[in-house]
């Protein structure tokens, strides 16, 4: 009776209003999770396309997975369309963070004007989203993910499941619109004890060595949708891209156009909050497997770049993590989920559960995917060229490549040192030596100084000279020509860039080497009970010394 | 005290008309960061207080433009937000606050001071009657400028601004999403009676920006009172 009430033409639109509202909250969701500044261009002359007269771009992955997991049906009593946001380390370890949730109660408004007042409310409720998605904590944690987490996304559909979450979960509420069908609502429940896992100690820890194999976690829930990556983009499979969202008359939403490029292009977005980047005191030099790499979504277009494994490296001071398993047979290929969206045995992968329990970093493609958005001209990122060949050899020799370490001040091991074995060894340089490197270390035992007019040589340099130019610090960075500014000194016979020059690698300091330091602790003492003895005989001079401070 | 006249709308009360909702919202901030918080706030209310450009077509129809958003990071305060893609609507809205800010530095106040966002429409008389602007929406912003005295405390507050504006967002979007009184939607005459429709790519309803500069006793000291008109803003 109720829905007699309602034009066949009202029902109609609202059926598509609440349709792509529901695939556009999706959108705002995810993108806000993405990692970076979202930024889109105000028209003023309408397309016809921007559903809600807001410009909210359709990633075609989101949208496919949220056609997939309403599968035809839209939110009703008692089925919610649910988005949720949880966060994944390095190690493998997830926590849900967020679940957003589009209901529908019975309470029905029948007085509502469906094509006018409905829409003008979704499309206020949708700003009132854009606005909350930035104030939840995940936001901050979602601007900082791609070091040592991520952050994915996971659609579904059915009864709302908050256990995830936590004890003392908040709830915010967007907002509601009544409609003649029943009030929809759309409200947010997030995870407050992230105590342990502030941003600020994010910050501090040092960057991540290793693969990163993902191992599949079992979902606690029978539900069949899988994780997602936020920040990872699709890429095209064999040339078909997903369908666009719209399959009525109505164009609805911006499809992207995908045209192969000629090269790939990473898009590295910097800090942006007022805090320090991690320092990084080792650059990984790592394949590129597509995740962990933000994108300008102002582009309309989006190039996709099939990439193999090994494809080249991108020098980043963020390191990447990457997920999937190295298939051994085939190391240009990515574990990842087959097509259906199950997940092919990945050798040495803990047990997991049915395929659809499993969690889904890349989406289901043949080779590895990862789309690279067209250079952005925003100052907050910068992009990194990279080649696009991918030719390695077996997979052992790739994993011997991946890891080449810059090698930085203060470690004494020359680069070609550095092994897969020895990246586990935190502080390797006071590991116990092996003598024979140590010959051969400039560090520890730098050449013969050269020819120098400078007296302060000798007395600073002990055992030779700091002109040596074989040491490894001169990788950072070559001075070419140094005039620093006031730099000449009427008391040393040396202008600043000379001085500078000279001093730039100090041997290592002697009382550092544990072979003299070792010796010298030990003639000290040696030496300790006859200093004891002469300080004892003394003692009425100390005595009366004591007398004259009091 | 008595606003200053606008000069299309005759003396309006300072007080809110009987239809007009007030929110308040009050912040307690450092000094440089006076201006990123009033920005975030205004942005927030105009973002939903802004449509696309309206088209009118024959038979009274009209179709809407479209309006795109950004995503504005703030540097003196742990915190981001999200306003309208107007570049013509930022600079009005940064020129404000600046005069803003500069009044609470100014001598005579003791870092206390308030700016309204006023949302109002005009109505019409016939000469000699000049129009009368009748506000629908009052959005209130109380500060208090505090003055911290070591980086330690700066990066706490930099940090409990971010919190606290997190909620103020919060407040907003509650009373946005109570769906109360908005101007009906006007005709094409009507239209720049309800809309600003100079800029050239969204049209926020109707507004005006004023401060006041408050002793520590809650009243105004000095006759900074303003009121910002957007047309004599040097656009």
């Amino acid at each position: 009776a109720m829905d007699t009430d309602l034009s066949s033409q009202d029902r109609k639109d609202l059926d598509k209003f609440i349709k792509f509202f529901a695939l556009k909250t999706v959108q705002v969701i995810v993108q806000a999770r993405l990692g970076e500044k979202i930024c889109t261009r105000s028209s003023s002359s309408p397309t016809g396309s921007d559903w809600f007269n807001l410009a909210i771009k359709d990633i075609p992955e989101v949208t496919h997975e949220a056609k997939k997991a309403l599968a035809g049906q839209l939110p009703a009593v008692g089925r919610s369309m649910c988005v949720e946001i949880s966060l994944k380390t390095s190690e493998g370890d997830s926590m849900e963070l967020e679940i957003w949730c589009l209901e529908m109660n019975e309470k029905c408004d029948k007085e509502i004007k469906v094509s006018y007042t409905v829409y003008n409310r979704l499309s206020l409720l949708l700003k009132s989203l854009l606005a909350i998605t930035r104030v939840t904590p995940a936001y901050r944690l979602s601007r900082k993910q791609g070091h040592e987490y991520v952050i994915l996304y996971r659609i579904y559909f059915g009864e709302v499941q908050l256990s995830g979450l936590g004890e003392g979960f908040q709830t915010v509420r967007v907002g509601t619109v009544g409609t003649p069908v029943g009030t929809i609502t759309l409200s947010c429940a997030y995870r407050i004890n992230l105590a342990f896992m502030s941003t600020r100690q994010f910050e501090r820890t040092p960057p991540i060595m290793g693969i990163i194999i993902d191992h599949f976690v079992d979902r606690p829930y029978p539900s069949s949708s899988p994780m997602h990556p936020c920040n990872y983009r699709a890429g095209e499979d064999n040339g078909a891209v997903y369908p666009s969202v719209e399959d009525s008359q109505e164009v609805c939403a911006t499809s992207f156009s995908t045209s192969p490029p000629s090269q790939c292009v990473f898009t590295v977005t910097k800090a942006h909050f007022q805090t320090p980047p991690p320092v990084v005191t080792d650059t990984l030099k790592v394949p590129v497997m597509g995740l962990a790499f933000s994108h300008q979504l102002s582009s309309s277009r989006l190039s996709y770049q099939p990439a193999a494994l090994g494809v080249g490296s991108a020098d980043m001071g963020y390191p990447v993590l990457f997920a999937g398993g190295l298939n051994a047979a085939h190391p240009h290929q990515l574990i990842g989920p087959g097509k259906e969206g199950g997940v092919p045995p990945v050798p040495s992968q803990p047990a997991h559960g049915t395929q659809a329990d499993q969690e889904r970093i890349c989406t289901p493609l043949d080779g590895v995917h990862y789309s690279a958005a067209t250079p952005s001209s925003s100052e907050d990122t910068e992009t990194v060229s990279n080649s696009s060949e991918g030719k390695c050899g077996s997979p052992h020799d790739l994993l011997e490549t991946i890891f080449i370490r810059k090698v930085g001040a203060f470690v004494n091991k020359p680069i070609n040192q550095v092994t897969m074995a020895n990246l586990d060894i935190p502080f390797a340089m006071f590991a116990p030596k092996n003598v024979e490197l140590e010959d051969n270390d400039p560090m520890v035992n730098p050449p013969a100084s050269p020819e120098t007019e400078s007296p302060l040589q000798g007395s600073l340099h002990s055992e030779g000279s700091s002109g040596s130019s074989t040491g490894n610090t001169h990788d950072d960075f070559v001075m070419i020509d140094f005039k620093p500014a006031f730099s000449k000194d009427d008391i040393l016979p040396m202008d600043l860039g000379t001085f500078y020059r000279e001093f730039q690698n100090p041997p290592q300091l002697s009382s550092l080497s544990i072979d003299i330091g070792a010796q010298s602790m030990a003639e000290d003492l040696d030496s300790l009970p006859e200093k004891l003895a002469v300080h004892e005989k003394n003692v009425k001079e100390f005595d009366a010394f004591v007398e004259t401070l009091q | 005290s008595c606003p200053l006249s606008s000069h299309c709308c005759g003396p309006s009360s300072a007080a809110p008309a009987m239809n007009c909702r007030a929110e308040v919202l009050e912040v307690s901030v450092e000094g440089r960061q006076v201006e990123e918080a009033m920005l975030a706030v205004l942005h927030t209310v105009l973002l939903h207080r802004s449509t696309g450009k309206f088209h009118y077509k024959k038979e009274g129809t009209y179709s809407i433009g479209t309006v795109g958003t950004q995503d504005v990071d703030c540097d003196f305060i742990d915190f981001a937000y999200v306003r309208v893609s107007s570049e013509e609507l930022d600079r009005a809205l940064r020129k404000a606050v600046g005069e803003f800010k500069d009044a609470l530095r100014g001598s005579g106040s003791d870092g206390m001071g308030q700016i309204s966002l006023e949302f109002y429409q005009k109505k019409k008389s016939r000469w000699p009657f000049s129009d009368e602007c009748i506000p629908w929406e009052l959005w209130t912003i109380k500060v208090n400028v505090v003055n911290l005295a070591n980086e330690q405390e700066r990066q706490i507050c930099r940090e409990k601004v971010g919190e606290k504006l997190c909620e103020k967002i919060i407040n907003i979007v509650e009373v946005m999403n109570r769906h109360e009184y908005l101007p009906k939607m006007p005709t094409q005459s009507e239209v720049d009676n309800v809309f600003d429709t100079s800029l050239k790519d969204v049209q926020p309803y109707l507004y005006k920006i004023s401060y006041q500069i408050t002793d520590s006793l809650g009243t105004s000291v000095t006759t900074t009172m303003r009121r910002l008109i957007k047309d004599t803003l040097a656009l």
